[in-house]
């Protein structure tokens, strides 16, 4: 019971964590076609900054800035570069965001150095907030839930309740008409764009030092948040919840069991010698093959139900 | 592709492509003397290398080129059969596997159809974005599952074997750095060939229909997943014979070689050489091991000025290099090189001075954090100390003249090219 309740605690904050980068890469995707391959890399310059304020002012002053600073980057990007792609077409651009990323991870390596980076839970969120069975759980884990939610009722609110989402939310669908209703969509498109590289750096600020802030955390989360995508159906933002939150729990339980191939077919009496390919199948635990779950998982999704779990379209 | 081919006729009057057999042999030529001209061991190791990418970024866009796939996962191919053809390497060695070193890159190419027959099926289910973000996934599960299996793939370490293996053949050992020259030149001008030959047969020319128009294929009557299935699959064959020579080649086989970096590598080879014609991805492949091999000897942010290149491909030049070369060739035949030679001299020599500027900050910076503030050092001479910001301000400002300068001669040579396209264009109507 005690495992089982601060996994699935664990479970959901890296869960809603995951949500927030894949929220952003959906309503880019659903608004303008584009794939942002970069969206992680924003991630992990939200991190970066975070550390860097944080080592000069504070952590909390970091937590605006740096999301809003990220914003302002992805704005740029949209305005000055893939806009000009987008005439050549979605390949261009998708490679263009993947260029970016690799330009992205050089500069963290230019910058930051190639070493993982000491960021670190500020001083008053780092007791534990409650006990479950004498296990602590961290205060800063709740204060990420927290942001999370925050964040996804506040993202809610502004899509369904303000002017600017109404428009955002027609131009995903209709992007001719609203054009021709005297909204400036390239400019509403910069501003998702920008809107959804904040809620990245924002994941990155209180991420990174939940997690790790190095130059390989981008390509780490970045793939994940695919399979996330994938998962939950290319463009909809309901299945893109569901399937974080699946990937997170998924991961998180799968790290406490260490039952294995070789302990289910033991009472048949089927085994292998150790040291060969097979026998290390059957010894490896469902522990040690976490970090490959979540592509299996993707692989029979595909097989199975190649839209995701709530795609529309079969893209 | 001339309306004639579409009436039917039986008899058709083909004359030897004398062009064609001239500029195979002529290749074939230079891969044999190259050699001859650079001998240093790092000339040979670099030209070897270069061989091997020329494969690997050739199968790479059998996908992104001919059927429009974009992979993000290739090195799976590549890295598998490097994979299978150590293993079979040691198996020659101790007698359980009866080939000739030659053939080993057979193996590679074997395995590298199996996974792609594997994974391609449940692949290329998908296209567009899509089947991106499968091959990303595919591609980060084999190399997460390649730490888990350390029996076959080594673990962190790798696997590593010896070429020098089984009889020699005709006094061939595959020891010195040169016979593995010539075998992997041999490799790579059959698999061009033969890569070249498939973009020639029913299956490349519905591949190409299924990149441009797959609902317009799928009515003909193609179905357009086993189209895709069967060019991921080949491509997954010359990708594992790419594979395999890099195994003879290095002697090691790492999980680096099934990862990430390594897939990135062949989409950005394959793009700045360009995807729309064959020998795109051959200019790409060169261009891109010699910033591997030379380049990284020279400055730790060879990846940062690679990156910088590709993006500006992708903006500006986005049918790559070979597209600008056919361009320019196009320009030439009519005659109007003359008008373009001075902008493009004015273009290179103010890129030259914004690239001075640019690399100068760069450096510096990855001098500054590397020694943790201050340090100094000198470039052909002239020392430059990090301190100051002198050094800092006088870099920024030969970056800000050479942008400008670029910026101005861009916006010339741009009048001129768009003059020259124009009356091109009215000459062809």
């Amino acid at each position: 019971m005690e495992f089982f309740l601060i996994s699935m605690l664990n479970g959901v904050t890296y869960g809603l964590l995951l949500f927030m980068l894949s929220s952003g890469l959906t309503l880019i995707f659903s608004m303008m076609g584009v794939l942002n391959f970069a969206h992680a890399s924003f991630y992990m310059l939200g991190a970066y900054f975070a550390y860097q304020i944080s080592v000069k002012i504070g952590f909390w002053p970091a937590l605006v800035i740096a999301p809003l600073a990220v914003g302002a980057i992805g704005m740029l990007v949209e305005r000055y570069g893939l806009r000009k792609v987008h005439k050549y077409g979605h390949v261009p651009e998708l490679l263009f965001t993947f260029g970016l990323a690799y330009l992205i991870e050089e500069a963290v390596h230019l910058i930051w150095g190639r070493s993982a980076v000491d960021y670190r839970v500020p001083a008053e969120l780092s007791g534990s907030l409650f006990k479950i069975y004498g296990t602590a759980f961290p205060e800063y884990r709740g204060f990420m839930m927290l942001v999370s939610v925050l964040m996804l009722v506040s993202l809610y609110l502004v899509l369904t309740r303000t002017r600017i989402g109404l428009v955002i939310q027609a131009a995903l669908t209709h992007p001719d008409t609203v054009e021709a209703l005297g909204h400036n969509v390239p400019r509403v498109f910069m501003l998702v764009f920008g809107g959804g590289c904040a809620l990245a750096g924002l994941a990155g600020v209180i991420g990174g030092n939940a997690l790790v802030t190095e130059p390989g955390m981008a390509l780490s989360l970045g793939a994940i948040m695919f399979v996330v995508v994938v998962l939950g159906g290319l463009g909809s933002l309901a299945g893109a919840f569901i399937a974080s939150l699946l990937i997170g729990l998924l991961q998180t339980f799968a790290v406490g069991f260490d039952g294995s191939l070789g302990r289910l077919f033991a009472p048949l009496g089927i085994s292998f010698p150790s040291g060969t390919f097979l026998g290390e199948l059957w010894g490896l635990t469902i522990s040690s093959a976490a970090p490959v779950l979540p592509y299996v998982l993707m692989v029979l999704m595909l097989i199975f139900r190649p839209r995701g779990l709530l795609g529309t379209r079969d893209v | 592709m001339s309306a004639g081919a579409n009436l039917g006729t039986t008899i058709r009057f083909r004359p030897l492509n004398v062009g064609r057999y001239f500029l195979w042999g002529s290749f074939a030529l230079v891969l044999a003397v190259l050699p001859l001209f650079f001998s240093a061991g790092f000339a040979i190791t670099m030209m070897s290398q270069m061989g091997i990418f020329i494969i690997a970024a050739l199968a790479y866009n059998m996908l992104l080129g001919e059927t429009g796939l974009l992979s993000f996962g290739h090195a799976v191919y590549t890295g598998l059969g490097s994979y299978f053809a150590i293993h079979a390497l040691n198996w020659i060695a101790a007698g359980t596997l009866p080939l000739p070193v030659a053939l080993v890159p057979l193996v590679g190419g074997l395995f590298g159809l199996l996974f792609g027959l594997l994974f391609g099926y449940i692949i290329t289910k998908k296209a567009g974005t899509t089947f991106a973000m499968i091959t990303l996934g595919i591609g980060e599960m084999v190399f997460a599952a390649s730490l888990m299996f350390p029996s076959f793939f080594g673990g962190e370490g790798g696997i590593s074997a010896n070429r020098v293996v089984g009889k020699p053949f005709l006094g061939i050992t595959y020891g010195p750095a040169i016979q593995v020259y010539y075998l992997i030149a041999l490799w790579t001008f059959v698999a061009m060939i033969a890569m070249f030959a498939l973009t020639r047969t029913p299956l490349g020319r519905v591949a190409n229909a299924v990149r441009d128009n797959p609902e317009r294929a799928e009515f003909i009557g193609y179905n357009t997943h086993i189209v895709r299935f069967l060019m991921f699959a080949l491509s997954g064959f010359f990708a594992g014979i790419a594979g395999g020579l890099s195994a003879i080649n290095f002697e090691i086989v790492s999980a680096e070689s099934v990862g990430a970096q390594r897939s990135g590598g062949m989409l950005l080879a394959a793009y700045i050489g360009g995807v729309g014609v064959f020998f795109g991805p051959v200019i790409g492949a060169i261009i891109f091991t010699f910033f591997l091999v030379a380049m990284s000897n020279m400055t730790k942010a060879w990846l940062l000025y690679l990156g910088l290149f590709f993006m500006a491909i992708v903006m500006f030049a986005p049918g790559g290099i070979a597209s600008v070369i056919l361009m320019n060739l196009r320009v030439w035949k009519a005659g109007f090189m003359n008008r373009l030679w001075k902008p493009y001299a004015a273009l290179a020599s103010a890129g030259v001075i914004a690239l001075g500027g640019f690399v100068a900050i760069v450096e510096m910076t990855y001098k500054l954090s590397d020694s943790g503030g201050g340090g100094a050092f000198s470039v052909f001479g002239i020392p430059i100390d990090l301190a100051k910001p002198l050094s800092w301000i006088v870099a920024g400002l030969v970056l800000a003249v050479g942008g400008f300068l670029y910026r101005r001669a861009w916006v010339a040579m741009k009048r001129e090219w768009d003059d020259i396209q124009s009356i091109l264009a009215e000459r062809a109507t």
